[in-house]
């Protein structure tokens, strides 16, 4: 028999106040988990794209309606159906005062094809002008010459092609000369084969479905050059990718304030029902503690008993509130089209905030249902009966 | 005394005197004495009756004695121990150390069962598991109820669980036994069981002070006070019967 025996006991036996304290502090410390996780989740994610991504600098054809998303960035008003850039202007770029800060300039084709029922979306691309772009591409195999293509690593198991087999596009029937090692990033779907191959299967010729532009940008200001793109090119949208990245990473800034303000009123919420339904629990045992009172046990024991109910469900739902925060993180991650759940991780630093924050609200509230319970005056607790 | 709230040395004997104890609940206008100026003297072994009217103040007057509710005059000395100018928590400890109670109605904890309720004082020593269970275990074979230790309260009939209130407060082997209307929700049968514990304990050198309504039980005790009005209206010596 002991005090942790009795505060075992008694929570036992009210499972009903038990559960709702738990749940309280689960909902509480599951909101914020939630979104922690989530906002560092895809914070970490548009960085890591933005890594992945060697252009700095697209140039897509204007347009009102339709979304491309390339390397995984959501660019806005682009289809590579309806629109293109016509191969020729792009020369114009030579033309502009920091034209000897363009590294590489890489015309980009797309279109779709389709083998065995599954859709794969075609790249014609400058493989020169890849190798600045992308300097992380490795090849297994060669990369293509003319009416060969080159597979993503990912494109390659789904369609389970290897060097060697053929891959029907258009018209033509493409020998696949290599595939890349992953990369992580939307390169690892594509097939690459050269402009001029993608042109024609196609029927393209002459034009371009956007340009990637590798900036060496160390002294010079980006946004300057996306100024001078755009006015030699007057049909085109001109972007860099940086500020793409700043604007989504904004947004999130913004989210992130108002999900911080939601959860601190969650919590607050959970905590508020722990604190009522502690000082009922306090008020209903009015006996008992008289009883333990006098018989000898002192105020600091009535407390103990009364934090050691909080403490072991608080520990409890740390630990549910932890889970539940991360499973919604990953499903709001996935459904929200930002990428695979399991690039959302489960961390031990998140689950150790998270049973501190359980353990000090849990805590924190019993805190005034313990006073209470303490400074019971025996002799009144046992004549409530 | 030493820090850690053990009184044992002195806890063999206990001598206890009330001076001129008082208790007044409210103030101004709506103040009720509930006892005014009780002063007695009670040597350890004794076995005292405490009888009255109802209304008289004799729980009140029992709550100072067991140290639970502090006299608004007066002082409750035990065994040269200032019971009220000790700190609420070594209150608490001499509770614990001097004083077993058995109170008016059961007042067992529902949820722990018939041993775990007896050993409930034991929870706050030091203590080993066994120990704690081997004394409990002891105490209810002393009540009779050896065979129905794993039952709940809500399983016990009216005097069982007067028994293992009876078994709580004695579980510690205090020097000392406050009982308020052990029987007065039991039959007559059951209530004389009670009393021949009592006797049984008091026969072992055990002090009592058990207030009562009933004359029968008041019978068992070898010094009868009487209470009228918040003050002592008779103190006499009981014959042995
Ligand atoms: N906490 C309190 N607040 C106000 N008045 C109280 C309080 N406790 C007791 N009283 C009053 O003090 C008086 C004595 O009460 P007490 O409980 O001591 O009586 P009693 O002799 O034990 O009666 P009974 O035999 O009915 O148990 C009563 O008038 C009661 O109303
Ligand atoms: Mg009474």
């Amino acid at each position: 028999m002991t005090l942790q025996w009795i505060s075992v006991r008694n929570l036992m036996r009210r499972k009903g106040k038990a559960a709702f304290i738990l749940a309280g502090l689960v909902i509480g410390v599951g909101t914020s988990v939630g979104i922690l996780t989530y906002v560092n989740a895809v914070g970490h994610d548009i960085l890591h794209k933005l890594d992945q991504y060697g252009a700095n600098i697209l140039i897509v054809p204007r347009t009102e309606s339709l979304s491309l998303s390339y390397g995984g960035l959501a660019l806005g008003g682009v289809s590579f159906e309806l629109e293109e850039i016509r191969e020729a202007e792009l020369t114009r770029l030579a033309s502009i005062p920091n034209a000897g800060n363009i590294a590489a300039l890489g015309p980009l084709v797309l279109g779709v094809t389709e083998l065995e029922g599954r859709r794969i979306l075609v790249a014609g691309v400058d493989f020169a002008a890849a190798a600045i772009l992308k300097p992380w591409w490795k090849a297994h195999g060669s990369l293509p010459g003319p009416n060969e293509v080159l597979l993503g690593a990912e494109a390659a198991r789904v369609l389970n092609l290897s060097a060697g087999d053929r891959l029907p596009v258009g018209d033509a029937r493409l020998t696949v000369s290599g595939v890349l090692e992953p990369t992580g990033s939307q390169d690892d779907q594509l097939a690459f084969t050269r402009l001029a191959d993608a042109q024609r299967v196609f029927n393209k010729q002459g034009r371009v479905s956007m340009a990637e532009v590798a900036a060496l940008c160390k002294d010079c200001p980006i946004e300057e050059m996306v100024q001078q793109i755009a006015e030699v090119l007057p049909g085109a949208k001109v972007m860099a990718i940086q500020q793409v990245v700043k604007s989504r990473l904004e947004m999130l800034a913004h989210f992130e304030k108002f999900a911080y303000g939601i959860s601190a009123v969650v919590l607050l919420i959970g905590t508020l029902v722990v604190l009522v339904t502690m000082m009922g629990s306090v008020r209903e045992r009015t006996s008992e503690i008289g009883i333990f009172r006098a018989i000898g046990f002192r105020r600091s024991h009535v407390m103990r008993i009364v934090f050691l109910e909080a403490g072991i469900v608080s520990v409890a739902a740390g630990a549910i509130g932890y889970g539940l925060g991360v499973a919604s993180a990953r499903l709001a991650f996935y459904f929200g089209g930002e990428g695979h759940p399991a690039h959302v991780p489960f961390a031990v630093e998140t689950a150790a905030a998270a049973l501190v924050l359980s353990v000090t609200l849990g805590l924190l509230a019993s805190a005034y249902p313990a006073l209470m319970a303490a400074r019971m005056d025996p002799n009144d607790a046992l004549r409530a009966l | 005394m030493t820090r850690c709230g053990r009184f044992e040395a002195e806890a063999e004997m206990s001598t206890i005197v009330a001076e001129n104890l008082v208790k007044t609940f409210g103030s101004g206008a709506t103040a009720v004495t509930a006892v005014s100026g009780v002063s007695f003297r009670i040597d350890p072994g004794e076995f005292v009756g405490i009888m009255g009217a109802s209304g008289a103040g004799k729980s009140t007057l029992l709550g100072m004695i067991g140290a639970m509710s502090a006299p608004s005059s007066g002082r409750l000395i035990v065994d040269e121990i200032d019971v009220y100018a000790l700190p609420l928590e070594r209150q608490a400890d001499f509770r614990r150390e001097y004083l077993g109670f058995v109170f008016q109605g059961f007042h067992l904890v529902p949820y722990l069962t018939a041993l775990e309720n007896v050993m409930l004082p034991l929870a706050v020593t030091a203590r080993g598991r066994r120990e704690k269970q081997d004394a409990a275990a002891a105490a209810l074979e002393g009540v009779g109820l050896g065979g129905k230790a794993r039952r709940l309260p809500g399983e016990l009939s009216g005097g069982e669980k007067e028994r293992v209130a009876v078994a709580r407060a004695i579980v510690n082997e205090p020097p000392v036994l406050l009982a308020d209307e052990p029987t007065g929700n039991l039959d007559s049968k059951t209530g004389a069981e009670i009393m021949g514990l009592f006797r049984k304990l008091n026969g072992a050198g055990m002090t009592i002070i058990m207030v009562t309504h009933s004359a029968e039980c008041a019978a068992n005790a070898r010094r009868l006070i009487t209470v009228a009005d918040g003050r002592v209206s008779g103190d006499r010596p009981l014959a042995l019967n």
